[in-house]
């Protein structure tokens, strides 16, 4: 399997084998479209599953040995004797850790509430945890979060327009970004996932990720792209496309790395401990980098190349690349009747694009080959024999 | 040659590294050893159990303060924490407005009240003192009232058998105050009522048997006595329980200086300052001198209690002829009166030092808000439940790696033992950074931050794929191992450090906007970018660039990872000696010959 996996790394790299993402641009697209928009609609019609953070509100945790199979029963007769009944709600965290959430409780209360927990559960007092959280604390964390947040976009998008010299590219990997956020918090919605202060912070590597990725994957498209402008053998959406598809291999491995240690938090989180930091953390960084590693290929790309397909230097190029790729073609046609025997021994596949269909004398990707390196060495005369002089 | 170069200057950044790391070393060993370190990383209140209570302060009528407050407000808090004798607690500010008090175990709720309580600054008149303690001396401000501020009290001689009060706040002597002290106490009243208000007159000064003003000595009653005798301000526990009001005499101490106060009722609130400035005192013709002072002014109504009070205890002996201010119901300073005060423009001097002027001038201040402090949040966290959090992060941290270490020698086969041992050096140096962080910075490791460094394996993971492809690329297109590896370096180079850029950008912005555990995340997202950097730069690409030295790499060999036949470079290239690679596609099958 990684015999052909390495292959299709090469195919991938010579562009024998490539995936057609520009010049099908409009499907994934519309497909994009359509899942912002689904995401959007969740957005509209759910509303998020904000946590306790954010709501306000008192949350007990008790550790016990073992819950007992009526824990919810247990709970509720322990706070409903210190308070109204009203309004709690019951979880089993994991195996043995009852969470109780309630109304907002007055410090007493919550000393009360704690001490009959205890006492229910049979644990000793400092095995339940109390927490309280008013209701403004997660929206001035979340405040400043997004003030960071439009900072950084600001921020980012000045420094890849400078590494790039190109406004574009920055304005694309945006694009990614944003569709990467908008996705990833549609699903929040739409499964009604507990969005907590941690979920909140996955969302910001999200969208750090996101970037991330675009980048790489830009970092290619820039250097064919400028090769393509200067010689003017492929057009621009035939470079950014070959860039995509020569990235495609380190981008499965990097997802796929990337995944894993977040799969192995995911899953122990969620077997072993239940709700918290660690799940919610995982659970949108799964999500989120896989959004993000779809649209980096799929997505980000094309975008730059419809951002600029109407610039004359890429419009000039394109004419450029048509008369260079049309001669060759011509030229092809010609030798493979001289001579049947084809320099890459194989026929170029259909559908493919053009750049499979190099000359003699250039690399796979149309480098140059020296001249020396191209005719091998010389014959050199032989001199005959001794014995025949 | 042209190989010698780069193999030099892998050799020196391996070296490099090494250093680093035996540095870095040698300091967490050192701080384990004879300071106060220790060899794990500190963990936080999430992972270790305890409460965290988030604080956020108010003025009285409301608003929400500011910056340079909010210092102010953190350290009342920091001084509530020490002096209810809680150990190992912290207190920062987060953001611009709330206050996190970190207490490594779960607090009784009095602890609670404590910190929590709202902040008042108060004027009490000083009835007994109990230590030998730099009198201040306070002076009406020659700017303003034009009266010489240098003048010794002039109440010296109506003392009932104590030595003149000094000019200078040095010569003040125990023997004053304890003078004062015992003439209270010979005349206790037997019949003294609960209700504080003593029914005989325990001082010889006091005129009537109840205390008429608030500088009577008729207020130290019997309980006030025998509270005072038992007070001792060196234990932190005696601060606990001062009880404060405000029509009432208070028992208590310093704040720093070790001394203990019987005080008067308030005379004057702390919200009638105006201002409290630190600076260098100027004499009558305006030329600043070398002596440190606080300039204190009142408001309006400040100004006239201020006057009233100052006028009277100007007359008293020493040490009834000093007013104390007290924050939260502790003594900060307590300077006697020189003069009368008309105009509420008061000059604090003695001994002080520009920067304990300051910070006493900031505490002055400080009584023209009165805080109270809203609990925004407290969350308590059980050290099992923390514990359990912690061990399972781990583990899942290892689940992790394992698989990274799987899938890389899968992809890469033996290069990735080159990616598994830039990972391990990655989390050593991590491990150090953080351990001696630690000791150093106090930075503590919460779950955000565990949580940040697994997803960090993915990142960094990815530089060095990043890396790798590079090089393939290059072999791909026919180059040789060691002329592939420092082209490939140099492309792969350029993605790398643009794309740790924006992570560290995000990192920096997050770390210094954002607050709470979203600022532990940026910190160790920053971090772990770095470390990567480092990594591929001093570890990573040297190691590759001796191992292309290795006949197993550089021959190709078919478990290498680095197999030209394999990536399928099959353009027709020179390779010396008057060969060639191979052309056809059944050449890749067939032994080649070699790059």
């Amino acid at each position: 399997m990684s015999t052909s996996f390495s292959e299709l790394g090469n195919d991938l790299y010579t562009g024998k084998r490539s995936l057609g993402v520009v010049e099908h641009r409009r499907r994934f697209y519309i497909v994009s479209l359509v899942l912002v928009a689904i995401a959007v609609l969740g957005l509209g019609v759910k509303q998020l599953n904000l946590s306790l953070e954010f709501r306000g509100g008192s949350e007990f945790r008790v550790a016990t040995a073992s819950a007992p199979g009526d824990y919810e029963r247990t709970a509720r007769d322990a706070v409903g004797a210190a308070e109204d009944e009203s309004g709690v709600n019951v979880t089993l965290v994991g195996n043995n850790t009852v969470r109780v959430q309630t109304e907002r409780l007055s410090d007493t209360a919550s000393q009360d509430v704690r001490g009959t927990l205890a006492k229910a559960f049979d644990v000793p007092e400092q095995d339940v945890s109390a927490t309280f959280i008013g209701p403004s604390w997660g929206a001035s964390v979340s405040e400043q979060a997004l003030r960071a947040l439009v900072i950084f976009l600001i921020a980012v998008v000045a420094m890849l327009s400078i590494y790039f010299r190109n406004w574009k590219m920055a304005l694309a990997a945006l694009f990614a970004m944003i569709h990467d956020l908008v996705i990833t918090v549609g699903i929040y919605a739409l499964t009604g996932f507990e969005v907590s202060p941690a979920t909140m912070i996955g969302f910001l590597t999200v969208l750090g990720y996101s970037l991330y990725d675009t980048v790489v994957v830009f970092d290619k498209v820039r250097e064919n792209t400028a090769e393509a402008l200067a010689n003017g053998r492929m057009t621009f959406g035939q470079a950014a496309n070959l860039a995509v598809n020569q990235t495609m291999v380190r981008s499965i491995n990097t997802t796929v790395i990337g995944l894993l240690p977040i799969a192995a938090v995911l899953a122990v989180g969620s077997l072993f401990l239940g709700p918290g930091v660690l799940v919610d953390l995982s659970l949108v960084l799964f999500i989120g980098i896989l959004v993000g590693a779809y649209s980096s290929i799929f997505i980000a790309t094309p975008i730059l190349v419809t951002l600029r397909r109407n610039e004359p230097a890429v419009v000039e190029l394109a004419k450029r690349a048509q008369r260079h790729q049309a001669k060759k073609a011509k030229d092809a046609r010609v030798s493979e009747a001289e001579a049947p025997e084809g320099v890459d021994g194989e026929p170029v596949p259909a559908g493919s694009v053009a750049v499979a269909d190099r000359e003699e004398g250039a690399t796979l990707t149309g480098r140059a080959v020296h001249q020396y390196a191209r005719s091998g060495p010389r014959n050199q005369p032989k001199r005959p024999p001794k014995s025949k002089r | 040659m042209a190989t010698t170069a780069p193999r030099a200057l892998a050799r020196r950044a391996l070296i490099g590294l090494t250093v680093l790391v035996v540095v870095l070393g040698g300091v967490l060993g050192y701080s384990v050893i004879w300071g106060d370190g220790q060899a794990t990383p500190k963990l936080g209140l999430d992972l270790k159990g305890g409460t965290q209570i988030i604080l956020e302060p108010r003025t009285n009528a409301g608003q929400s303060v500011g910056a340079a407050q909010l210092a102010q407000a953190r350290d009342i808090i920091v001084q509530r924490v020490d002096s209810n004798g809680v150990s190992g607690a912290e207190v920062t500010t987060q953001g611009d407005r709330n206050i996190v008090v970190s207490i490594p175990e779960i607090p009784t709720q009095a602890v609670r009240d404590a910190i929590s309580k709202s902040s008042q600054m108060q004027f009490r008149p000083v009835l007994a003192v109990g230590s030998g303690v730099p009198v201040p001396t306070s002076a009406a401000s020659p700017s303003a009232s034009g009266s010489p501020s240098a003048t010794p009290a002039p109440s010296a001689s109506s003392s009932a058998g104590a030595q003149s009060p000094s000019p200078s706040p040095s010569s003040t002597s125990n023997g004053v105050v304890n003078d004062a002290l015992t003439a209270a106490t010979p005349t206790p009243s037997p019949s003294a009522s609960p209700s504080g208000s003593p029914s005989a007159s325990p001082s010889p000064s006091a005129s009537g048997g109840t205390p008429t003003k608030a500088t009577d000595l008729a207020w130290i009653t019997p309980e006030v006595q025998k509270a005072y005798d038992a007070l001792d301000c060196s234990k932190p526990e005696a601060r606990d329980n001062i009880k404060d009001v405000d029509t009432e005499p208070l028992v208590t101490c310093g704040v720093d200086d070790g001394a203990k106060y019987i005080l008067g009722p308030v005379v004057v609130s702390g919200d009638k300052i105006d201002n409290a400035t630190a600076g260098y005192k100027t004499n009558q013709q305006g030329v600043a001198t070398s002596e440190v002072e606080i300039a204190l002014s009142f408001n309006s109504a400040g100004t006239k209690q201020y006057a009233e009070i100052s006028r009277e205890m100007v007359t008293l002996p020493s040490p009834q002829n000093r007013l104390a201010a007290t924050l939260d119901s502790q003594v900060i300073v307590a300077p006697q009166f020189n003069s009368a005060i008309p105009d509420g423009n008061a000059s604090i001097t003695g001994g002080f030092t520009l920067d304990s002027a300051k910070a006493l001038a900031d505490q002055l201040k400080f009584g023209a808000l009165p805080l109270s402090f809203e609990e925004q949040s407290s969350v308590d966290i059980s050290p099992t439940l923390g514990s359990e959090q912690l061990r399972y992060g781990f583990l899942a941290g290892l689940v992790g790696l394992a698989l990274v270490v799987v899938y890389s020698l899968f992809q890469y086969r033996v290069l990735g033992f080159v990616t598994i041992s830039s990972i391990v050096v990655a989390g050593l140096l991590t491990y150090l950074t953080i351990t001696v962080l630690g000791w150093a910075q106090n930075y503590r490791l919460d779950m955000a931050g565990v949580t940040g460094l697994i997803v960090a394996i993915g990142f960094t993971a990815d530089s060095f794929i990043v890396y790798f492809e590079r090089v393939r690329d290059e072999l791909r297109e026919g180059r040789s191992l060691a002329s592939a590896v420092e082209t490939g370096w140099n492309r792969a180079k350029r993605t790398v450090l643009i794309a740790d850029g924006v992570n560290f950008l995000a990192a920096i912005v997050l770390y210094l906007l954002a607050s709470s555990s979203v600022r532990g995340f940026a910190f160790t997202l920053g971090l772990t970018t770095f470390i990567d950097l480092l990594v591929v730069f001093w570890f990573t690409h040297p190691l590759l660039t001796l191992l292309t030295r290795l006949p197993f790499f550089r021959d190709g060999h078919r478990l290498s990872g680095l197999d030209p036949r394999r990536l399928g470079a099959k353009t027709r290239t020179y390779a010396g000696r008057g060969r060639f690679t191979p052309v056809t596609p059944a050449a890749r099958s067939t032994e080649g010959s070699r790059v």
